[in-house]
């Protein structure tokens, strides 16, 4: 039904997209198709990592973990944002495109009052994206 | 322009090795449905010291700006010397760069590339760093340096001419009046913004540190640049960006309204001069919100696309063989007075030193932690060599060309036609009188001021950047609301001083920010060598 799987990941938030992790690892069993998990960082030394090299090995750990943990086939894709305040969803978007993924499986706040003004990232991907996206609160 | 997803752009670099996570001391918190991500002391700190001077300045006006015009002027005129010594310093440090080893460095690692293409990059440095400055100074100060070069009092102790002037000899005073213009728009500013902007990138792309300005002194500092010494920096930084963009959007309103009253009766009024705040800072805020690409790049694409076209315009409708000459004569008579007018000492022409080269250090200084911020920002991937030469010979170039080309008509004008409106006109009509001289008077001064407005949304956006940058700890990813926030701070901050006043007053405190910052970019030269003597080439 489905060929690839991509998973956005916070690598500083992990604890906020358990049950979402849990979801795209079941998915992937069920399916027997690859977990891709996205994460975005920026050139600029944040919590996470100091450099984009850093960042991009430890996602690589993070699939790694994830492969070992749910016995799944996983890979990693980490993507640089000039802004991600701004134009984090344009990245993922790219990143559906550039890893060939046919499904999101992403983690999501409870709607709220901003969610007026600003539409979660995984509210401006279900919107946008052609693929189909499973949100998980 | 590198791909965005390639992370092979990276490399060998020699990162810092400190206890300190970025974000550690941040307060992750939301008020209502938004979302914040701010420095524990700098937000608060920053925020709390730029509403207190507010409210002081406006309760004690006449004290206040008594003050603040006595501390710049006292700074400026005790501290000339310093002033000029420490942009010579940061002069000859970026040209020992370019042809040293260390030129080979590679900002964001030995494999990294550019982040921008250089359009983009070139639109967007010169955006913030000196455009609005060249729309109101490139007529008006070659004539002014003219005028008090040419006068019969040049040379003498009231004389504001540069050097001994040039009495009675107009070709001289012409060769003087542009070389020192030229002066305080070349070399020795875009080294001042050159010089914070490479340590910023250095310390933040090869050696780890959050991007903000305290990660420049880690080597002079050690870890205690995490705490209050570090503070200090960031919070100085902040109010001075604030003060100096607020003031600045403050005093340009005012000037943009008499543009406005000049080429379409828009009357100068408080009203008009808020709503031209308003406009300006929604503007700002539409471009902060819409990003540094879809925004801030775009804008300032625009920009000097925009400023080209004049530029073209008054180089194929003016004296156009007068004027290409022109930028190679004024080139030679910079490099011939150089020299002297970078001299720290041992000069009679107090005024001119004191006044002018001395405010514009001070000026650049304080100005250099907003524009170096941004510069960096926008800068991986650029060897030393590279960044210096489009940071420092290349914009100075192109100040030359405008200066030619505005101040050099301007003064053909005055001298070949006695046509001496211009010398005549308040200082934001003098662009507008000597377009008016000019065919096309309407079109060319209608992109004048399109210009103005554009230059001042370009260096707000990237101001709240900047700001957002520095009171989140260095991330570049806190939530949206937080640069709102400051860019709509510094349209009220604005409109306070405007309505209150003020501007004059709380400009001077911005600008006197330029003392303890030149202290602190000496210090910054010393830990950039360091810096770079330990990355791999």
């Amino acid at each position: 039904m489905f060929r690839k799987i991509m998973a956005p990941v916070d690598l500083g938030h992990l604890d906020r997209i358990r049950k979402a992790l849990a979801a795209s690892a079941d998915l992937a069993t069920h399916y027997r198709i690859p977990v891709c998990y996205v994460g975005v960082t920026t050139a600029a030394p944040g919590p996470i990592a100091h450099t984009p090299r850093e960042f991009t090995a430890k996602l690589k750990r993070f699939a790694e973990d994830q492969a070992a943990t749910h016995g799944i086939e996983t890979e990693a894709k980490a993507c640089i944002s000039h802004d991600p305040s701004v134009d984090l969803e344009d990245t993922l978007m790219k990143a559906i495109e550039e890893i060939g993924a046919d499904l999101v499986v992403a983690g999501s706040h409870v709607p709220g009052f901003a969610d007026h003004i600003f539409a979660s990232h995984s509210g401006y991907l279900a919107a946008h994206t052609s693929i189909s996206v499973f949100i998980v609160r | 322009m590198a791909d965005p997803s390639d992370l092979t752009a990276d490399g060998q670099t020699n990162l810092i090795d400190t206890d300190y996570e970025i974000g550690q001391d941040n307060i992750q918190t939301r008020i209502g449905p938004f979302g914040l991500d701010i420095h524990n002391p700098v937000f608060a700190v920053s925020g709390l010291t730029i509403i207190a001077f507010v409210i002081l300045t406006l309760a004690l006006q006449e004290e206040a700006g008594a003050f603040f015009a006595w501390l710049r002027a006292a700074l400026t005129s005790t501290f000339d010397w310093f002033f000029l010594l420490a942009g010579n310093v940061f002069v000859l440090l970026c040209l020992a760069l370019i042809v040293s080893p260390y030129g080979s460095v590679r900002l964001g690692g030995r494999d990294a590339r550019p982040d921008y293409g250089y359009g983009g990059w070139f639109a967007m440095l010169f955006a913030a760093g000196m455009g609005i400055g060249l729309m109101f100074y490139g007529v008006s100060e070659p004539i002014s340096h003219f005028s008090a070069a040419v006068a019969d009092d040049a040379g003498s102790a009231d004389s504001w001419a540069p050097l001994a002037g040039a009495a009675g000899e107009e070709y001289a005073a012409r060769r003087l009046g542009m070389a020192a213009t030229i002066f305080h728009w070349g070399l020795h500013p875009w080294a001042t913004y050159a010089v914070v902007a490479l340590g910023l990138a250095l310390f933040s792309y090869n050696k780890g540190l959050p991007l903000t300005m305290r990660s420049v002194f880690y080597p002079i500092f050690g870890e205690r640049i995490w705490g209050w010494p570090g503070h200090v920096i960031d919070t100085l930084a902040v109010f001075a960006t604030l003060f100096g963009l607020a003031t600045s959007l403050g005093l340009g309103a005012e000037q943009a309204n008499a543009g406005l009253e000049f080429l379409f009766g828009i009357p100068v009024t408080n009203v008009s001069k808020v709503v031209l705040i308003v406009g300006i800072t929604g503007i700002a805020l539409a471009s902060v919100v819409a990003g540094l690409d879809a925004g801030v790049k775009r804008l300032s694409e625009i920009n000097l696309v925009l400023a080209f076209l004049l530029l073209l315009f008054v180089f194929a409708v003016g004296p156009t063989m007068k004027m290409v000459s022109g930028f190679f004569l004024n080139l030679g008579a910079y490099a011939e007075y150089l020299p002297a007018l970078s001299n720290p000492f041992g000069r009679d022409d107090d005024n001119f030193r004191q006044g002018w080269t001395a405010f514009y250090w001070a000026w650049w200084i304080s100005w250099s932690p907003f524009v170096g911020m941004f510069i960096a920002r926008v800068s991986r991937g650029r060897t030393v060599r590279e960044f210096i030469v489009c940071v420092l010979l290349i914009p100075s170039l192109v100040s030359v060309l405008w200066m030619t080309a505005f101040g050099g008509t301007a003064i053909n004008q005055l001298v070949n036609d006695g046509y001496t409106a211009v010398a005549d006109a308040a200082l934001e009509l003098q662009l507008f009188m000597m377009l008016s001289e000019l065919p096309l008077t309407a079109i060319s001064s209608f992109i004048g001021i399109v210009l103005v407005i554009v230059f001042f949304v370009t260096s707000s956006d990237s101001g709240s950047l900047v700001i957002d940058t520095i009171t989140a700890g260095g991330k570049v990813d806190a939530p949206l609301p937080q640069r709102v926030f400051w860019a709509v701070f510094e349209g009220l901050v604005a409109i306070a001083l405007l309505l209150g006043g003020g501007l004059t007053a709380l400009q001077a405190a911005s600008v006197s920010t330029g003392f303890p910052f030149a202290i602190v970019l000496l210090l910054a030269c010393y830990a950039i060598v360091r810096g770079l003597a330990s990355e791999p080439r």
